[in-house]
Order: C-alpha cells, then structure tokens, then sequence
C-alpha cells in the first residue's frame, strides 16, 4: 500500500499540486488541531452554563464556533444528544466512517471497521456491553446514523462527584470514546 | 446501491475490536492516503459524495477485505483515473505492480419530483426505492415508518451530486425508527434515528 500511495502522491507532484506541503498540512491538523480535547471543552462548557448548554442543543455549530472551534464545509449541521439517567445515545455511521472529526478527534480503527458498523444499530445494546459499558435495562439506547452531512456528538453524563470542579479539571475526564457513546464518565 | 458497504443490520460478524484510545492511523501511508484524497477534494477534482460512492463500488471482494484506508486510496485513484487527472498505467509503473480499481459506476438520478415537506412529530414511511447509484438509505429503513425527531438545513442530493446530476438541495430529516420495526423479533430494543434526504420520504398515513 506504500508503494500504491507514493505512486498517487508523484503523481500529484508531477501535476504541480503540491502533494507534499499539503500531507504536511494533514497532519498538523490531525495531530494538534483535531482533538477531542475540543470536544471535551464543549462538554465542560455545557457541563458549567445553561445557556450554552441551551444553544448547543438548539444550534451545535453556532456553540461550538462560539468556542472558537471550526467544522469542514460538508459538516453543516451539529447536533448535540444529551445523556441522561434513563436515555443513552450513541453515534456510528453503518455506510462509511463519518464522524464530526474537527470536535471529538479523527474516527478510531474499530468505529471504521466492519463488525461495529453492522452491528450497533442491530445489537446495541449487546455491542455495548461487549465493549465493556453494561446499560441498567431501564435505560433507553438511542443509536444514530450518520448518514448525510448533519454530525452528531453526544453530551455525557456529569458525574456526580464532580461539583464544584474547575470547567479545566472536567476538560480532562471527558474522552472521545463517551462523544461517541460508547463509554460513559 | 446495494453493495458490500451498506452493512447496517448484517449478521455474522465477531466483536467489535475495541481498545481504549484506539488508533486513528496504524501507519504512515495512512494519513498520506487520508491527507492526498482531501488533497484532491480541496482541489475540486471530486466531491465527498463521488468519494463516497466510488469506495462502494469497489469489487466485493476487493471491498471487505481493503483496510479502510486501501478503501480510501483505491477510490481516491479510481476518481483521478476517471476523469483523466492521470492514467493507471502511471500508477501501476509507479506503484511497480497492479493498482486494483474500483468497478464503474451507472448513472445517479435528480431530486424525487413531488417531495412533500415534513414537521417534527410527523410520521414518515421511507419510499420503496432500490437506487443503482449512490444513494445515503441504508437498505435496513427502506419500506419503513418512523417520525420525524429533526430538520436539517438543505444539503447538496446525494444521489445527484455523486453522479454529476444536476439538482436542488434538500433538507434531511432526522428520522426515529423503533428497532423492532426495522427487524420484528431479532434485535436489541432501541431508538434507531438516520439523516434521510427529503427525496426518500413519503407521509405516512394511519
């Protein structure tokens, strides 16, 4: 596959398109730009103020852009699902991988792979016990499918024992797995 | 299309392999592979949606046994090869050894005429359509009632927009579906939502 992609990228590079600078580019943004510490800010964000709170479920995009966070183009909508005592949500997406990358970070392996996409809209409940997070039976599963150019990102649960923590201190116990749903804090 | 790719509601495979703080890329090729068809969005040579659909049309085989950044090369280079950015035997005197395609596509359709507008709470039956091209329902709601939970601002069709089609763009709605309706008496109890294209949508009655 090495072979396969140096062959595009000359290819790239014989057609003056720069291929080098923009793999450059990439990976900055993947590395240092597109974290799910973005995410987590949201959250704590949401976590500390109603009223944010309010308008990322109303208008994700407008609240995170408040943040000074950014969304690609075809990521034109955001919407934001709240957990709660008796509700669980959780995102995937059945047909490819799409995830709101530039929030929680870059989709991990096992979300791209074959076994989660058939499986979490069919077995949710069972996957997720699976994957180490066993619901109480009350608890309603909400699965969504990311499959036009809205994306989703799920507002965790605040854990009890946090009151009183600073919004950085709560940054740092939210990760991209519980944006996903497929943890909980 | 009914392809590999459209794997909601499939039975048969294992468990997920979960860890935690799972990897995004395993080796280097993949970010470039990732980086290049961004490259190639950025520079307009195709949209995510003739992204999406020429990694579907990937040969069966071909497509369930590619990691997923193979998936994303291979359709990065199908388009290229496509629309005459370079040739494969370029690719394949630069690779050193064959550079598997993806299998041609067949045409894409416009807009559904006569689309109705939805509310929240309304209830919607997902039309019976089997769409050759590309097409965002997953086969797993096709035929099937669920209510409208959200409204998304208008998207480009992607029916249309992954084939070249002209079209007008269209809202989404965000559609709730009870997992027993989608299959009776063999899966979890859950809230199933999708994002479907207004086009794929008929009132339900009753």
């Amino acid at each position: 596959m090495q072979q396969r992609t140096d062959a595009v990228e000359a290819a790239f590079e014989l057609r003056g398109y720069k291929p080098a600078e923009f793999i450059n580019e990439f990976e900055h943004l993947a590395e240092e730009k597109w974290l799910p510490e973005n995410g987590a800010r949201v959250i704590a964000r949401a976590w500390t103020d109603a009223a944010f709170k309010q308008k990322l479920l109303t208008n994700g995009r407008e609240a995170v852009y408040e943040l000074g966070l950014t969304m690609p183009i075809h990521h034109r909508h955001l919407v934001a699902l709240e957990n709660t005592p008796t509700c669980h949500n959780v995102i995937c997406c059945t047909l490819c991988s799409c995830t709101a990358f530039s929030i929680i970070g870059l989709p991990p392996d096992w979300y791209k792979e074959l076994e989660y996409r058939a499986r979490i809209v069919r077995e949710s409940r069972t996957v997720l016990k699976e994957m180490g997070l066993d619901l109480p039976s009350d608890v309603e599963i909400r699965v969504w499918d990311t499959t036009a150019d809205t994306r989703y990102m799920v507002i965790p649960e605040r854990p009890a024992h946090t009151l009183g923590w600073t919004e950085q201190q709560l940054v740092d116990i939210v990760s991209k797995d519980a944006m996903i749903g497929v943890a909980r804090i | 299309m009914d392809g590999m790719h459209d794997l909601g509601g499939r039975q048969g495979f294992g468990r997920v392999r979960y860890e935690l703080n799972a990897q995004v890329f395993h080796e280097p090729w993949e970010m470039r592979a990732n980086a290049l068809y961004s490259l190639a969005v950025k520079l307009g040579l195709f949209n995510m949606d003739e992204y999406r659909h020429a990694i579907e049309r990937m040969e069966p085989r071909h497509y369930l046994t590619a990691s997923y950044y193979e998936r994303s090369l291979t359709s990065l280079a199908t388009l290229c090869v496509e629309k005459g950015v370079f040739t494969l035997h370029e690719l394949e005197r630069g690779s050193g050894g064959s550079f598997p395609l993806a299998l041609s596509s067949v045409g894409g359709r416009t807009n559904v005429s006569g689309r109705d507008h939805f509310n929240i709470a309304e209830k919607v039956r997902v039309r019976s359509d089997y769409v050759p091209g590309h097409v965002r329902m997953p086969a797993y709601i096709r035929g099937k009632c669920g209510v409208v939970v959200g409204v998304s601002p208008l998207y480009p069709f992607a029916d249309a927009h992954a084939h070249g089609v002209q079209s007008d763009d269209e809202p989404t709605y965000d559609v709730r579906f009870q997992s027993q309706d989608l299959w009776s008496n063999d899966s979890d109890s859950a809230l199933i939502h999708v994002s479907v294209f207004e086009s794929y949508l008929e009132r339900a009655t009753g």
